[in-house]
């Protein structure tokens, strides 16, 4: 028998494969079964050992805790947070992109210097969110800073002319809460936004220029050629763009933690920052709770992701059908 | 050129004056709070009291740096050494091994392949922070915590990574050239290691960049993680800088910052070109 022959090339599939599942299973997937167990058990405190750790009466009462919990440092309230944070920062941002990219892709408008721009608008992407936070923090101090100067300026410039009696004092923008939330998309909007442009271009350029052509000939203004043939075709790449930002918005942890702590009365606490600090900030260390807390996240994570990958799935499906029938046509030729 | 077809090709003034005088304030409002920062790392709390909002630098920056001296929980240079330790480690073994099994994907015909693939899929999204309370409690079973191995070693299974690696490999490896190297005789192994690495090169350095800076800029697992004063990472240094110990040394602060800012704008200037091609490269793909 030809040796050659027998070598099983197959077996090199699942030996190359082992360092990532084998990673995989301790430190992804050993983590999340380990926290749908605790979800359910009474561990908490810092010296409790595992082996001492019981399933609770009732199962489910720590989820029950969780979720009817009202009021200043809730998972409720930091839920509702999550998402008007995450909403005020991705509607301006999808806006100011698509806006940007119109710009760029158009002939018409041939903007000059847009490696420069992209290069510019990325880069805070690319910094450490902890630091932007502080950085904004330190704009925002109170009662002297810098947000604090411009607005003193501001009204002293006025109030030079209409005469309503500017006092002098300065404003504590962190003891806001909507203004805090505000800082905190904002700040959110600054980093993403280049990111969401680079994408969306990315995505504009990759069309069949054959397809705008098209469009051109059939006589298309510019805003029918934007609304009816880009923004269809670059529809993957909105979805991925949607759900890569939902996620990260999601699990908002660094800047609303370190711009005021969650603050004022945890108006910018989030579901990341409830469960840090449930499990280790907590004086009663409730890592059952912020299991709880993950697990609920996790699920909700998981079902809008199946959604929208049901979605792209569905897509690419029917296009290899539509190039599936075309090969079929071109045989029966 | 005719009026018209000038007309048709061309915006109006207006309209170009006005997209430029956008993009220029964006491209600004980039900027902006980074020379704030620098300027105010080189000034006094008194001058930023006085005047918060500069856009000259001072001399002072001796000064603030002596702040730290004087109150050393800030340690920019312990962070950056934790820092570059987790990030080059993170960035070495998630690109040799999402490498690996990528190639173990695209190379071979083996029966759990597909199903594998769509499990990488379908995990890919799964965020760190539903896994922390359980990888947290593992690790301190483990006595791991205070390890930077902790923050190392996940990154050996990198889903997203893995996914990236794939798609660069269906596109550009061809078997044929797999199937002369084991002609010549070389075993799988070697294979994969003298030549599908080198074919992977432009995916290893996109992919290396944004490991690199994820890993550095993290900060929920590595604060839960690393407790010791002297593990802490660049992104935890920082956040001891908003606490009462440097309450009114403005001027500190801001160089504080600066000093965890401005390297990585360094490094993102001269790699910008890549960088920003690379995002397109992910989305695309």
């Amino acid at each position: 028998m030809d040796k050659r022959k027998t070598v099983n090339y197959a077996k090199y599939g699942y030996i190359f494969s082992i360092p990532f599942v084998i990673a995989y299973l301790i430190f992804s997937l050993y983590p999340v079964l380990y926290t749908v167990v605790i979800g359910f058990t009474d561990l908490h405190g810092l010296t409790m050992k595992i082996t001492d750790m019981r399933l609770m009466s009732n199962p489910f009462q720590n989820y029950i805790d969780v979720l009817s919990a009202k009021g200043n440092g809730s998972f409720r309230l930091a839920f509702f947070n999550t998402v008007i944070m995450w909403v005020c920062n991705f509607i301006p941002q999808l806006f100011v992109s698509l806006l940007l990219t119109a710009w760029f892709t158009d002939d018409r408008t041939k903007i000059k210097g847009q490696g420069l721009f992209k290069i510019l608008v990325y880069l805070p992407n690319i910094i450490t969110a902890a630091s932007v936070a502080i950085l904004f923090q330190a704009f925002l101090s109170y009662p002297i800073g810098p947000l604090n100067a411009i607005r003193s300026g501001f009204l002293n410039f006025f109030d030079k002319i209409f005469h309503f009696g500017f006092d002098g004092k300065t404003y504590n923008f962190l003891n806001n809460k909507n203004f805090t939330r505000g800082t905190v998309s904002f700040i959110q909007f600054w980093m993403w936004y280049g990111n969401t442009m680079v994408l969306l271009i990315a995505g504009v350029i990759g069309i069949d220029p054959e397809i705008f052509e098209a469009a051109q000939i059939d006589g298309a203004n510019r805003r029918q050629t934007f609304f009816r043939i880009t923004l269809p075709c670059i529809r993957t790449i909105l979805l991925y763009v949607l759900v890569t930002s939902m996620i990260g918005g999601l699990n908002m942890f660094d800047i609303p933690q370190l711009l005021n702590r969650g603050g004022p009365d945890g108006s910018t606490a989030t579901t990341a920052m409830y469960i840090y600090t449930q499990a280790f900030r907590n004086s009663e260390y409730m890592y059952n709770r912020a299991s709880a807390a993950s697990i609920i996240m996790f699920v909700i994570i998981m079902i809008l992701t199946v959604i929208l990958f049901y979605i792209l799935r569905d897509k690419d499906e029917v296009e290899l059908r539509k190039i599936r029938k075309r090969e079929r046509k071109a045989l029966k030729r | 050129m005719s009026s018209k077809s000038l007309s048709k090709s061309q915006d109006s003034l207006v309209v170009k004056v006005f997209v430029y005088v956008i993009c220029i304030v964006l491209a600004i409002l980039s900027i902006l709070p980074f020379w704030f920062m620098v300027v105010n790392a080189t000034r006094t709390s008194e001058m930023i009291l006085a005047h918060p909002i500069s856009l000259i630098p001072s001399s002072h920056l001796g000064d603030n740096l002596k702040v730290f001296d004087d109150k050393p929980t800030f340690q920019p240079v312990t962070g950056f050494i934790n820092s570059a330790i987790i990030s080059v480690g993170a960035t070495v073994l998630s690109l040799y091994f999402s490498s690996l099994t990528a190639y173990a994907l695209t190379a071979y015909e083996w029966k759990l392949r597909d199903s594998f693939f769509k499990f990488i899929m379908a995990v890919m999204m799964i965020p760190a922070q539903c896994t922390l309370i359980g990888f947290f409690k593992m690790v301190y079973a483990l006595h791991m915590t205070n390890n930077l191995l902790t923050l190392i070693l996940p990154a050996i299974a990198a889903p997203a990574t893995v996914f990236f690696m794939r798609q660069y490999l269906q596109s550009s490896l061809s078997m044929e050239i797999v199937q002369s190297a084991r002609i010549d005789g070389a075993g799988e192994f070697r294979t994969f290691n003298s030549i599908v690495i080198p074919i992977m090169k432009p995916a290893l350095a996109t992919q290396a960049i944004f490991i690199y800076v994820g890993t550095w800029n993290e900060l929920f697992r590595p604060l839960v993680i690393l407790i010791d004063a002297s593990k802490k990472t660049m992104p935890i240094m920082v956040s001891l800088l908003n606490g009462d110990i440097y309450r009114v040394e403005y001027g500190a602060i801001y160089l504080g910052l600066a000093i965890t800012i401005l390297p990585l704008i360094i490094v993102y200037l001269i790699l910008s070109r890549y960088i920003v091609s690379g995002v397109a490269l992910g989305a695309v793909k």
